[in-house]
């Protein structure tokens, strides 16, 4: 049978599904199931959790982390990791408030200066592992500290810094308004669909078809949906009127989107992506195949500390403050567990940028719900750890199950 | 007979005080599959690597197309169209077929990779290798066999018209039905115009699909034979000793 036309049916994609999840490729199946377990286990246990009310707050609560998260992506799949990028998004979020605050900088150019701090000190990390040669496991150990020290002595006696920027605030406190939110929805969804068809057709075309037309028609139907009760459910009151009013969409939902689709476009569609998987899938294949194996390590560690600049914006945003923790504490443990509970690989040459979204909300649904609960600091980490070594030995038990 | 695709002549080539190439001739014709046999220490990768750009021979000339040539990286090789494949595949397991075939040199439109583009030519070349036993091109290369790799490693390299084919023990790891598989697979390699060098410790492999064989013994080539012309234990003789009688004598 010619490969190209290779006959696709309702049911051969369905036998194909279930053969690459016995072979080890779970893809986000195991963060779609504990997503689904985690919202009806704490829908029953709290009236409290699947409000409108609560849905924003998971959303604002998680978003520092998931783009933390969405930056150790790139590292992960390389196979590297980078532990410092809790404290590079708390260094980069102290250099922008500090900007603005004591030399009166537009929030715009803070921002983009700390983004140049966040890029200079994953470069400065990333060549020291591609170029020496040293473990990032023992490079980022180091910048862990070092970026601790230098938090702490930006941050100063004060202790914490102030911020009053409403713009920046605005990322995490304000919502559009129910109209703009749905107008969003309409836009993005159409614009998403519209590509996706597009897609289709042109496969059609040079009789390449990448998927069945039913199954997309079906993935795009419950995406379709679930976006729209989200939205519905964020239009929703959540303040007390009439003194207080707050409904819409939170615009942090945008900077997500909007990185989520940066991020996919990268690994998915462009030369620079496919090079980062061959890379974590085997370095000496892909230099032996001409590519610069130490160019892509640098950049992966460049475009992790870009994200946790970026994180570290809306983790001011969220506070109105930069503190001596901020990015410190359980920020990277949650990031890099969101990355691998979404389904990347510790090892390298799996994961996608929706891994870090989907992986970012099960975090944050335990944190949130447990919290909710009444459950102890203590527990809720114990509970966080444990589904996050429970991932990471899926991920190592499904790569032996693929090793042929 | 026809001239040549590729043809050395006086080859030497020493690591420190080791000298592993003595003044190798050797050739390679287009249509046509060559074995290159030995012993190990032979010499037989120092060869390749030579003629893949790995490394710089110290002297001798080397001759492609008719026209002589200077090969100092492996670029140079590829720019000749002379493709590698190593006994290792340097495959990358967590891509698909196509993704591999394509590695570091992606088709695109704009910054934007050219699927559609990329597996309707993988596919034909698939397809004019007459590989039937993937199901789909869009298979991860992990989920594939030992021999359905290689043929996938072998696809790659003639994808890019390539006029040379250099394959390192091929048939090393591979069970007897895979074996008869890519052996299949060499002999329409050749059929399909391209010169075929075959390194290989298996004198079966060999004597199924090899039109000339090259034994090397201790660094120096000792005779260029048709495979018609000799036996089996002659071969082995040239391998171990150097020599054989019956057969061309050895320089």
């Amino acid at each position: 049978m010619n490969s190209a036309v290779h006959e696709l049916s309702m049911r051969s994609v369905a036998t194909d599904y279930i053969a690459r999840v016995k072979s080890g490729d779970i893809g986000a199946l195991p963060a779609i199931l504990g997503l689904l377990a985690l919202g009806i286990i704490f829908k029953f246990s709290s009236d409290y959790f699947l409000t409108d009310r609560n849905l924003a707050n998971l959303i604002t609560q998680s978003a520092p982390v998931m783009v933390i998260a969405m930056g150790l992506i790139f590292v992960l799949l390389l196979g590297e990791i980078d532990l410092a990028a809790g404290f590079t998004s708390g260094v980069c979020g102290a250099s922008m408030v500090l900007l603005i605050n004591n030399h009166k900088f537009p929030w715009y150019v803070a921002f983009i200066v700390s983004m140049i701090v966040g890029t200079a000190l994953g470069f400065a990390m990333g060549l020291l592992r591609a170029r020496l040669g040293i473990p990032s496991f023992v490079v980022t150990l180091s910048a862990f500290l070092a970026f601790q020290g230098v938090l702490l002595l930006m941050a100063g006696e004060g202790g914490t810094i102030p911020l009053q920027d409403r713009f920046i605030v605005a990322v995490e406190n304000n919502n559009l308004s129910p109209t703009q939110s749905w107008i969003f929805y309409v836009v993005a969804m159409s614009a998403y669909l519209l590509y996706g068809l597009r897609r289709v057709i042109r496969g059609r075309k040079a009789n390449v078809k990448l998927e069945l037309f039913k199954v997309w028609l079906l993935r795009n139907a419950i995406l379709t949906v679930l976006a729209g009760a989200a939205t519905y459910m964020l239009n929703g009151q959540r303040g007390n009127p009439p003194q207080s009013s707050i409904k819409g969409m939170p615009i942090v939902v945008l900077v997500l989107l909007g990185l989520l689709f940066a991020g996919t476009f990268t690994l998915q569609k462009t030369k620079f992506g496919r090079y980062l998987y061959a890379v974590g899938g085997n370095a000496e294949a892909a230099r032996r195949a001409g590519i610069n194996v130490t160019y892509i390590r640098t950049m992966a560690f460049v475009i992790c500390s870009g994200f946790a600049a970026i994180a570290g914006m809306l983790f001011a945003s969220r506070s109105n403050s930069i503190s001596p923790t901020t990015g410190g504490g359980t920020t990277l443990l949650y990031a890099v567990g969101a990355a691998v509970i979404g389904g990347t690989s510790l090892f390298g040459g799996r994961g996608k940028m929706r891994d870090a979204v989907l992986g970012g909300l099960v975090v944050a649904t335990i944190d949130n719900g447990m919290g909710l609960l009444g459950f102890s600091s203590g527990t809720q980490y114990l509970v966080t750890g444990g589904v996050l070594l429970l991932s990471a030995s899926v991920d190592a038990i499904s790569r032996k199950g693929a090793a042929v | 007979m026809s001239d040549p695709i590729l043809s050395l002549r006086g080859i030497n080539k020493s690591f420190g005080p080791v000298h592993v190439l003595k003044d190798v001739d050797f050739d390679a014709y287009a249509g046509k599959v060559t074995a290159l046999v030995g012993d190990n220490g032979a010499g037989k990768s120092t060869l390749i690597k030579c003629i893949a750009g790995i490394y710089v021979a110290e002297s001798g000339e080397i001759t492609f197309e008719g026209k002589k040539v200077e090969i100092e990286n492996p670029r140079d090789a590829t720019a000749l169209g002379i493709e590698v494949v190593y006994q290792d595949l340097a495959l990358c397991d967590n891509l698909d077929i196509v993704q591999n075939m394509f590695l570091g040199r992606e088709e695109r439109t704009g910054i934007v990779l050219n699927e559609p583009s990329m597996e309707t030519l993988a596919a034909k070349t698939l397809d004019g290798l007459s590989v039937r036993t993937v199901k789909s091109i869009r298979q991860v290369v992990s989920s594939l066999s030992g021999g359905q790799r290689q043929t996938v490693a072998i696809a790659r390299a003639v994808l890019w018209n390539s006029k040379l084919v250099i394959l390192d023990e091929p048939t090393a790891a591979l069970g007897v039905a895979q074996t008869e598989q890519v052996l299949k697979l060499v002999r329409r390699l050749a059929d399909n115009g391209l010169a075929v060098i075959l390194i290989s410790h298996n004198l079966n492999d060999v004597f199924a699909v090899a039109d000339y064989i090259a034994p090397l013994y201790l660094g120096t080539m000792t005779t260029q034979v048709q495979t018609k012309d000799v036996s089996a234990s002659q071969v082995v003789e040239l391998i171990t000793t150097g020599k054989s009688a019956g057969v061309g004598a050895s320089k």
